[in-house]
């Protein structure tokens, strides 16, 4: 009897903390360094919602929880070209733009860009976006390679004896082979959105001449190692090495970060807000999108986080120093440079990712 | 079936029903998710069978993704570097535990407890915590680095991460204690008469360690080793921090099929056939357990 009403006790208690934590929270699943400091803060104090924040640094982590199924999670940040195959494995609920006033933030441009990937923009919307591009360390590499380096090209690094001789003060590459098989591609003159396997193998090849010259292969280790001086040359993402850059500057230890969209051209991607179709608190969710595509929360976003914002307003708040940077908002003439990650199927995953098995063991 | 017999399977009840419900009914999950095909679906593989109401009607499943494991060379290198590199681990575990066990067990019997403490204490953390802290004494600018060019014994930093060295460590570090324990309860029975009386008929004391003391702390030896062992072959987080690229482990190559292959069909054979390779030691161990209590 007693046991009885303990059990009682607590189902009764467990209902009633669910039905609250229905109304009060929000669960984000969001990039590793990727939200200014007092974003979430903000949020809590305006809408009373308590927030969990997780992070995340590689889009397969993501979508391995998202197709499993109740990740739990109510607000998630895919990459637009992964989005494009979560959406139709049902993933994602449409959002209720109803509830979204400061849409019309958003640049139409971008919007019309990620419109490829989902189409009408009807399960998400552009949080940030960025370029796959060349971090340094300028004072190191001009060491290693003298004033004439070629710091505005891939060759930097798929040039194996640039790579040789930068071996010793460290490279490192991200671990997504979507990202670096193509933009092997595109240093070998060949069409990065290729789906072709034996393109994918003729970027492999260039990649095992400079293996051996590879300290590591990592998505999110970058940006401390840059910045504290332990490697001098990454492929990365654009924001993540301007952060490098500033914690750098920060410590003032003598290390000076550079960002470089190589001239040959370079991957830009969108990542996205969107609301998985079991999320339980998708109210909520919408309430944090549309805080976050207000002016002032997008530009202490950029100004903190370094990466593109697509919101047309939020520029006139944005430092000066960032708008100025074309590593971040790039030139027209170097934008027409930039490519959209074509969406692959499972085969050319599988094939692309063999390779980069490939890169990484020499099997 | 008597009284007594109706109280032993009570007391194995609930061992049954643990194992039931955290071995056997995932392992018929990942089982009947080996024999699927992927598909752009949430969960992301096919069923293997049709169903008329509660009633399967037709089985789907094939075991082609077993095929699959066999075509490329890239699986059967993953496991044999992972059992390779999981048994020079253990290895290295028993050299270093033993002595260390063999100290405790000998020492005096107030001091035995601390002792064990002192083993036991470091696994209460975090293993990753203590990966991280590897990598914390490991890395170009770390601990280990910064004191020997500090002292003027190296110019460049010494390449410790991303080595075989730093996995092997790591493993030691991880998995010590599940060497010590059994080694100590081993050595902690040997009656010390034995000893002594190895002694009295002229064996050295390295005779009487290699055919008295060795010869009795097998069973020790053998759990020892296939607890360090067994974690180790499908160890991730230790090759994934602290190894290099090209390092071959099957938990590695798992992840790849899992994560960015999206094929958890071929994940789930490649899970299957590691739980082969692991059950295989188990059902040797419990022999040798066996046959001594025999």
């Amino acid at each position: 009897m007693k046991l009885k009403t303990i059990l009682m006790a607590s189902t009764v208690f467990a209902f009633a903390s669910a039905a609250n934590a229905e109304d009060k929270v929000l669960n984000i699943y969001n990039w590793s360094d990727y939200i200014a400091e007092d974003t979430i803060e903000k949020f809590e104090k305006e809408t009373g919602i308590k927030v969990t924040y997780d992070v995340f640094d590689s889009n397969e982590v993501l979508e391995a929880k998202l197709l499993a199924g109740n990740s739990g999670y109510d607000l998630v940040v895919p990459s637009a070209s992964f989005m494009a195959r979560q959406i139709k494995a049902g993933v994602f609920q449409k959002l209720d733009k109803s509830k979204l006033p400061n849409l019309a933030n958003l640049d139409a441009g971008v919007m019309g860009n990620v419109a490829t990937y989902d189409e009408g923009n009807e399960h998400a919307v552009v949080y940030l976006w960025g370029t796959t591009g060349i971090g340094y360390n300028e004072g190191k590499v001009a060491e290693r390679l003298g004033d004439s380096a070629p710091t505005d090209s891939w060759a930097l690094i798929f040039d194996k004896d640039n790579a040789a001789k930068l071996a010793d003060c460290g490279i490192s590459v991200l671990d997504a082979p979507t990202e670096m098989i193509p933009a092997a591609m595109k240093y070998l003159g060949i069409d990065p959105r290729s789906t072709d396997p034996a393109d994918f193998k003729k970027a492999s090849e260039l990649f095992a001449q400079i293996k051996p010259h590879i300290r590591y292969f990592h998505s999110s280790q970058y940006i401390n190692d840059l910045a504290n001086g332990d490697i001098c040359l990454t492929v990365g993402w654009s924001g993540d090495i301007f952060q490098a850059r500033d914690r750098a500057a920060e410590a003032d230890n003598g290390v000076s970060v550079a960002y470089t969209i190589p001239k040959e051209g370079a991957l830009s991607w969108f990542d996205m807000l969107a609301i998985p179709t079991d999320a339980k608190n998708a109210e909520n969710a919408h309430k944090f999108i549309d805080f976050v595509m207000d002016a002032q929360i997008t530009a202490d976003i950029t100004n903190y986080v370094w990466f593109s914002s697509a919101n047309t307003p939020a520029l006139k708040l944005i430092d000066q120093e960032i708008l100025d940077d074309p590593g971040i908002f790039p030139s027209d003439e170097v934008k027409a440079k930039l490519w959209v990650a074509p969406v692959y199927d499972a085969r050319t995953d599988r094939a692309i990712n063999r390779e980069w098995t490939s890169v990484k063991t020499g099997q | 079936m008597g009284f007594g017999s109706l109280k032993r399977y009570l007391v194995i009840l609930p061992p049954m029903l643990w194992l039931g419900l955290f071995f056997l009914i995932p392992f018929f999950v990942v089982l009947q998710v080996s024999l699927a095909d992927p598909a752009l679906t949430r969960p992301p593989f096919t069923a293997i069978f049709t169903w008329d109401g509660w009633w399967p009607t037709g089985f789907l499943g094939d075991l082609e993704n077993y095929k699959f494991l066999l075509s490329d060379s890239l699986y059967i290198n993953s496991y044999w570097n992972s059992i390779k590199i999981a048994a020079i681990g253990a290895f290295v575990c028993l050299i270093i535990g033993y002595p260390i066990a063999y100290v405790i067990a000998r020492a005096h019997a107030n001091m035995r407890n601390t002792l064990l403490l002192l083993v036991i204490l470091p696994f209460w953390t975090s293993s990753l915590l203590r990966v991280y802290a590897l990598i914390g004494m490991y890395s170009p600018n770390g601990f280990i680095n910064s004191t020997l060019s500090w002292l003027g014994i190296i110019d460049t930093p010494l390449q410790l991460m991303q080595t075989d060295f730093a996995v092997y460590s790591g493993i030691v570090i991880t998995y010590l204690p599940l060497m010590i324990l059994p080694l100590y309860a081993a050595l902690e029975k040997l009656d010390g008469d034995l000893m002594e009386a190895a002694s009295d008929l002229g064996a050295t004391p390295l005779a009487t360690f290699w055919r008295v003391t060795l010869p009795l702390s097998l069973s020790g030896i053998v759990a020892g080793y296939l607890l360090v062992f067994i974690p180790s072959v499908g160890e991730f987080v230790i090759p994934a921090l602290l190894g290099g690229p090209d390092q071959l482990m099957i938990g590695k190559t798992l992840w790849t099929e899992f994560f960015n292959n999206r094929d958890w069909p071929v994940a789930s054979s490649v899970a299957m056939i590691m739980l082969a390779f692991l059950v295989i030691p188990m059902m040797f161990l419990r022999n040798t357990q066996g046959s001594r209590e025999a």
